[in-house]
């Protein structure tokens, strides 16, 4: 294939199906679906544990519905990690959707491989040691076991999926850039030691990942003057063999590509930008040329790589306890005073209820909620001008559900006996809630080799 | 030499990763890109955040884009699934950043970016029923 084109049609669990079928209608070769954020590994750890035939991003069956017309006459290919911590199950669920749309014929791939829950043990016999990445703190100090341990794989099985003849590749925790990289590298026949091109896919799927957030979405410009802010569209990208990169958006869209808003992506989420580590390639970011084009089109060239590292990113989550939280709108005059008594009323109730709490977190909204010490404040430390009204959001942390819920109750009092005119339930929907699990994230590294060892990739032909 | 907060002169977006928050700043042209490479330090930038970071802030340059990239560790509360904030994945922090006021030459003084015109949100506004 001359020129590869990829789109972004997912850029979380829960993003906008109907964002695809523009892109399904310009004719990409591939659709990749990136379904998977730190968070998401959690809230799909929280789905297998109430039903282990969960764990996968659930809405994988709505973008499938979408594209799976293109998938059967040929023209689009998709790549997703919806697998999550279950790619099994949402292999699945996808020919289950193909099934029920009497689509048949088509090839679905299935990357295992990622999880090493089950594996630490022998991992550790192995010479692993999964010390924190950010912190160096050694395992044995994580405060509770792993629920999940997810390696982040690259793009190498699901280019193995693709030579072996699969329309649908579903893995679970494979990097959101490899997602794209992959059909790049299998269509145009990159080594995987061709450091330079493997960057400038990275760099692509990088800034195709988020979908919507390149092209105009989370932008701090002229944000107000895009067009069609309520119907941004998803990126494409066309790449050439030698790693040249036009970025773009289906015709009939809204949104905006320029370099503004892809630099707005590339660096999202991004710490040395000289040294974007991918499970496939360091790519250096700051190597790359932009290039304004008419007609909302970007090219990008001379993206830089250097050798991958020996090593895969493994994120582990563990039990962190159980939080609760209230929200309550105070208005003028005082608003902000009387928010600051009611926090302190509550914890005086809950501290005489002997009720334990870890760790208090207290916010006013409509003063500094969100700017933190970064706002301008009065001499006294409150507020540096009276606001017209405030919102308090307390949220807190127990050792467990019952103390978590209790504490809300403590609230509930205060109705009618705490200073005037506080309405409960603001923003909250109901009042107090608790008992929301908290997640620990543990990131840390694994050897390459042994996770290797244990990839395997299967093939299953829908009928 | 004036003051002016930075957000007349960067755009900026704010990302995450566990317990670290990352932001960058974007200047539009290659003399603001010199002013601020100048005057926002990591140090400054740690002052800024006060409590809000806990732990060390890295700057990294990326000329090709004209911009900053700040790496603010330990800044998260715990991360995403583990933190007591609302905002909990720091989305909010590139606002926070860009109110920081910095020293400009006195030709910058005047420098301000557009703000923004909602016409079509108020169209769409005024046809709700609304009470």
């Amino acid at each position: 294939m001359a020129t590869v084109t990829v789109a972004g049609g997912q850029g979380f669990y829960g993003d906008t199906p109907t964002a695809v079928d523009a892109l399904l209608a310009e004719g990409v070769d591939y659709l990749c679906l990136e379904a998977l954020a730190e968070l998401t590994l959690a809230i799909l750890q929280k789905d297998r544990q109430k039903d282990e035939t969960r764990g996968f991003a659930r809405d994988l069956p709505a973008y499938l519905a979408r594209a799976l017309p293109f998938v059967a006459n040929g023209r689009t290919k998709v790549i997703t990690n919806a697998g999550g911590i279950n790619p099994a199950a949402a292999t699945r669920a996808a020919a289950e959707t193909a099934r029920a749309m009497g689509i048949t014929g088509i090839k679905i791939a299935t990357v295992f491989g990622d999880d090493l829950l089950t594996r630490l043990d022998a991992l550790e016999a192995d010479g692993q040691a999964f010390a924190h990445l950010d912190t160096g703190a050694p395992r044995s100090s994580m405060p509770a076991p792993p629920l999940f341990a997810a390696a982040y794989l690259g793009a190498r099985p699901i280019a193995d999926a693709l030579a072996q003849g699969a329309d649908i590749v579903i893995t679970g925790r494979v990097a959101d850039a490899s997602l794209f990289l992959a059909p790049l590298a299998y269509e145009h026949g990159w080594a995987w030691d061709d450091w330079d091109r493997l960057a400038a896919g990275i760099l692509v799927g990088h800034l195709l990942e988020c979908s919507g957030q390149s092209l105009g979405g989370n932008y701090s410009g002229d944000w107000w003057a895009l067009p069609h802010p309520w119907d941004l569209p998803y990126p494409i990208a066309r790449v050439d063999a030698d790693g040249t990169a036009e970025i773009a958006k289906p015709a009939s869209a809204g949104g905006r590509v320029s370099t503004d808003t892809l630099r707005h992506q590339l660096l999202y989420e991004v710490h040395d930008p000289t040294r974007y580590i991918s499970p496939d390639v360091v790519a250096d970011f700051t190597s790359a040329h932009f290039e304004d084009l008419p007609d909302d089109r970007v090219r990008i060239t001379d993206v830089r790589g250097t050798p991958a590292t020996p090593t895969y990113k493994v994120l582990f989550a563990y039990h962190a306890g159980w939080a609760g939280e209230i929200r309550v709108a105070f208005s003028w005059p005082d608003a902000y005073e009387k928010a600051k008594a009611t926090a302190a009323i509550l914890a005086k109730r809950v501290e005489m209820a002997g009720l334990d709490v870890a760790e208090w977190h207290i916010e006013y909204w409509g003063v500094d909620a969100l700017g933190g010490p970064t706002v301008p404040r009065a001499a006294d430390g409150g507020p540096a001008s009276e606001p017209p009204e405030c919102v308090l959001r307390v949220a807190w942390r127990c050792d467990d559900p019952k103390t978590a819920g209790l504490v809300g109750r403590e609230l509930v009092p205060l109705t009618l006996s705490a200073p005037p005119a506080g309405l409960t339930g603001a923003g909250g929907g109901g009042g107090a809630r608790g008992g929301t699990e908290l997640l620990g994230i543990w990131p840390t590294l694994v050897d390459k080799a042994l996770v290797d060892a244990q990839v395997r990739v299967t093939l299953e032909e829908v009928t | 030499m004036s003051t002016l907060p930075l957000r007349e002169l960067c755009g900026y977006r704010a990302g995450d990763k566990g317990d670290i928050a990352n932001v960058a700043i974007f200047a539009d042209d290659e003399e603001t890109y010199a002013v601020i490479v100048r005057e926002v330090t990591a140090e400054r930038v740690k002052a800024h955040f006060g409590a809000m970071v806990r732990g060390r802030v890295d700057r990294y340059e990326a000329a090709n884009v004209r911009a900053l990239n700040f790496v603010m560790h330990d800044a998260l509360g715990g991360g995403g699934p583990r933190t007591l904030r609302a905002d909990n994945l720091g989305k909010t922090l590139g606002g926070a950043l860009v109110r920081m006021e910095i020293d400009v030459p006195d030709a910058m003084a005047g420098r301000r970016r557009p703000r923004p015109e909602l016409g079509w949100a108020d169209e769409i506004l005024a046809r709700l029923p609304q009470t």
